[in-house]
């Protein structure tokens, strides 16, 4: 216990201060999390902490990772970028497969070394690039999404390399370990004995588990647990679903991370998605963070000093080929400009699934130890070396394609969109308006009854209390233009408009009022488009009460107009001197103005004061009979002086 | 008695536009965004102000008061003006201050039109399926400015406004309004000119080199 407390403490230490420090020299999270591990390495060792078996518990945060991936695609989406998955991706791997396994050939090794040489190092880093990509806002350009499609390749292509590469295995190595049953997941395996038929039925099986459990399952289960309305029973049912459906994989022999892919994607379309991607994300983070310090503090220094030189070259060598390929691919696929750059950069490094493949390769006798251990260093140190090809391409690429990028940027207008939160009678009204004009809403609300009633007739609503900040991340605020607050409750509508006005100055916030002391509360946190709920109700059947009593339609609409008007004019003046830490019966300033308003209200009552309507009516008032006289003398003067008349 | 115009230094304009069908528009839309993007000058887009015909009356007197030159801007609807610039010169321009007893609070000043009109020039005729000079449909406003004791010079036009796109005429009558409102604002427009004129075109302005 102690020892898991100090290795906690040594984690979040070196992480908490190495990361903002990276951040803000501009050189990104990840190099930060792989310089703690690099920091934290002598005392590891001195600890005797087992770095590797660590790393291979934080991969785990890879799956996390494309789970959320696969929450943002939705399957219409996957189907439509299905040419570059299977074309770009498929080539960039068995390219870079190709040259990787010639070039080692070369360099002596065995055809089946080179083999799985190539193929180890023709992966690239997808928690190093989603990430980094994330962070710089470049996932949804060009060149971001054709590198997610690599990616996505790459990581599925896994899984029939661990089924190719124990066929390669070295008579002599697999002598020399005598049987070669290291497999890191053989214990687990249930399909191990069973015939490839009936291997592929289960695996056919747990695959329509997953995609007929995430369709019909999660729903029921959703609605089952948000009945207690605990906010820490989500988390725990989505950190069960990925790692029940990580599980099942490894027991059916799949990637877990393709498992989890799957599920994200299914439950893309799902209310719940925000949900589960703002659970899910801390972990995600957390873990993904300590892969990176492990990466960085497994790095064997001894090795790398004793080599440093032909290390250093072959890292150099693997950067400068998977550039090349990844650069012709992007040039034929269509990939322009700085994309193309950011797409053959990003992607230059080997990955971890690298590590992966290379303890694998080790256990099944296929390459040596010595070799292993020193391509861990070369794939260790391309991964290290990506940030600084991020930076270079921060500095110097993207900056010579601004003026273009620029002005494509402006031909497309992105439009900001719009987040409601609450969608009962008042909001629904909102989100149809919105809808109709043909805005893209995200309506959040947590009465899950009503959410299956509005999925039943095509409303997009996901399930969810606004309250909660990371929601309202997980739902787009940081690139929403407005967001309406349509909430029943007036303290929590107050709370968010103080969130969001202090946090998210770019959002318009149009908020619900209940009342006119609500008025001033949302106007002392910060919001300016209040709407009284009833207000603009109650108008009408003031004005049906007018005509009513035989108030002309036109007269009584003007006299509601004016009624506003006055009734504007005043709330404005009193929010400005409510204060809402003391009631308003105490505050003399709020007092002062009430009477006064109270005393001008008695005046138009008793006509003593021109009615509400007075200015309105100013354009239609005729003028007086010696007005009129001195009209007529006005114009036969002006007629006189004129001369001719102007035009023909 | 008529004023003939004098500005001196600086002559403030301020441009009311008025246009429901604005997303619709072919010309006066891009217009109106070559007025809003000139500095120096204050532009009104009246449908965005009073969405409702909610119109101000002391927030508009104010505004007029506070300009030398009011230009309206419009396309001609049933040989007048969209309803809410009617709407509105009820209601501005009101007895004891644009006219009538104690009424001369805008004399002195400048009342200029920028109207587009469908038909083509020649319909614009007597013999033409108009019947009529365009400036006999925009007698109404000339007798309002002469009231009001304002100069009102040759409207700046553009007929066959819908062909124009076709034609290639909506970026020189556009560059031409731009001129125009560049000239007034710096004062080298020629008011005295302009008002023996019939109509102003983006090929004939009566523009000066210096002020």
């Amino acid at each position: 216990m102690d020892s898991v407390l100090l290795l906690a403490v040594l984690f979040l230490v070196a992480g908490v201060i190495a990361v903002p420090i990276a951040t803000r020299l501009g050189l990104g999270s990840v190099l930060g999390y792989l310089i703690a591990g690099i920091a934290l390495s002598p005392l590891l060792r001195q600890l005797h902490v087992d770095v590797v078996s660590i790393q291979h518990f934080a991969e785990f945060g890879v799956v996390m990772m494309l789970f959320l991936v696969g929450l943002e695609l939705e399957p219409r989406m996957l189907w439509s970028m299905r040419n570059r998955l299977l074309g770009l991706g498929g080539l960039q791997v068995l390219v870079t497969a190709a040259i990787m396994a010639f070039i080692a050939m070369l360099l002596g090794q065995p055809w089946s070394v080179a083999l799985t040489v190539g193929m180890i190092l023709s992966l690239s880093s997808t928690a190093i690039v989603l990430q980094t990509l994330n962070e710089k806002g470049l996932m949804q350009s060009d060149g971001g999404q054709s590198g997610f499609s690599v990616l996505l390749f790459q990581d599925i292509a896994v899984i029939p390399m661990l089924a190719f590469i124990p066929l390669l295995a070295l008579p002599e190595l697999a002598a020399m370990h005598g049987v070669g049953s290291g497999e890191g997941h053989a214990s687990l395996s249930l399909v191990g004995q069973l015939d490839g038929w009936q291997q592929a039925l289960v695996t056919v099986g747990a695959i329509g588990l997953v995609v007929g459990g995430g369709s019909y399952l999660t729903r029921p289960v959703f609605r089952f647990i948000a009945v207690a309305r605990l906010r820490e029973l989500f988390t725990a049912f989505a950190l069960l679903l990925v790692v029940g459906i990580a599980l099942l994989m490894l027991l059916v022999g799949l990637s877990p991370a393709l498992g989890t892919f799957l599920a994200g994607v299914v439950l893309a379309n799902s209310e719940y998605r925000h949900e589960l991607e703002s659970d899910i994300d801390p972990f995600k983070g957390l873990l993904l963070g300590l892969f990176f310090i492990t990466v960085g503090a497994a790095i064997r220094f001894d090795l790398l000093y004793a080599n440093l030189g032909e290390v250093m070259a072959l890292t150099a060598g693997l950067i400068a080929v998977k550039v090349a390929v990844l650069y012709v691919l992007g040039r034929a696929f269509g990939v322009g400009g700085a994309d193309r750059w950011l797409f053959a950069l990003g992607l230059a490094q080997a990955g971890e699934f690298g590590f992966v493949l290379l303890s694998f390769t080790v256990a099944n006798s296929v390459i040596p130890v010595a070799l292993a251990d020193q391509l861990f260093l070369v794939v260790t140190l391309s991964m290290l070396l990506t940030p600084l090809l991020f930076i270079l391409y921060d500095q110097a690429i993207a900056p010579r394609f601004a003026v273009t990028q620029a002005r494509e940027g402006d031909r497309i207008e992105e439009q900001g969109s719009v987040i409601v939160a609450g969608h009962g009678r008042f909001g629904g009204i909102i989100n149809r308006i919105l809808l109709a004009a043909g805005f893209k809403t995200v309506v959040l609300d947590y009465r899950s009854d009503q959410l299956e009633v509005l999925r039943a007739f095509g409303v997009k609503v996901y399930f969810g209390d606004a309250m909660r900040p990371d929601l309202l991340h997980a739902a787009g605020i940081d690139e929403a233009k407005l967001l309406v607050i349509a909430i029943d409750e007036r303290q929590s509508a107050t709370e968010l408009v103080r969130y969001v006005t202090g946090n998210y100055p770019h959002v318009h916030v149009v908020v619900r009022a209940v009342d006119r002391h609500h008025v001033y509360e949302l106007w002392a946190a910060g919001a300016r488009d209040i709407i009284r709920e009833t207000f603009d109700s109650s108008l009408r059947a003031g004005r049906s009460a007018l005509e009513a009593l035989g108030v002309h339609p036109y007269d009584a609409e003007r006299q509601v107009r004016g009624f506003v008007q006055n009734d504007r004019e005043q709330m404005l003046e009193l929010a400005s001197v409510f204060d809402p830490s003391i009631p308003a019966h105490e505050n003399p300033a709020y007092v002062e103005k009430t009477k006064k308003y109270m005393q001008r209200y008695e005046e138009v009552m008793r006509g003593q004061s021109a009615a509400f309507g007075s200015r309105l009516d100013r354009g239609w008032v005729p003028p007086t009979l010696e007005d009129i006289e001195a009209e007529r003398a006005a114009a036969e003067a002006a007629q006189r002086g004129g001369g001719s008349a102007p035009g023909s | 008695m008529r004023q003939s115009v004098r500005l001196r230094g600086m002559a403030g304009l301020i441009v009311y536009y008025a246009h429901p069908g604005h997303k619709y528009s072919h010309v006066n839309r891009h217009m109106a965004r070559a007025a809003a993007n000139l500095p120096g000058i204050t532009f009104v887009d009246l449908y965005r102000d009073y969405p409702r015909f909610d119109i101000d009356v002391s927030r508009e007197q104010h505004r007029l008061l506070a300009h030398d030159v009011i230009l309206f801007q419009f396309p001609l609807f049933w040989y007048s003006t969209p309803s809410l610039l009617k709407e509105w010169q009820d209601l501005v321009l009101e007895h004891g201050f644009a006219y009538g007893a104690g009424g001369d609070r805008l004399a002195g000043k400048v009342m200029m039109l920028a109207v587009s009109g469908g038909g083509p020039e020649d319909a614009y005729t007597l013999q033409g399926y108009q019947q009529y000079p365009l400036r006999t449909f925009l007698t109404p406003l000339e007798q309002t400015a002469r009231l009001c004791r304002m100069c009102f010079p040759a409207p700046y036009v553009l007929y066959a406004s819908l062909k124009a796109p076709a034609a290639g005429l909506v970026e020189p009558h556009v560059n031409g309004y731009r001129r125009l409102l560049e000239a007034i604002r710096d004062d080298r427009y020629d008011f005295e000119r302009a008002e023996r004129l019939d109509v102003v075109r983006f090929d004939d302005l009566p523009i000066r080199e210096e002020p």
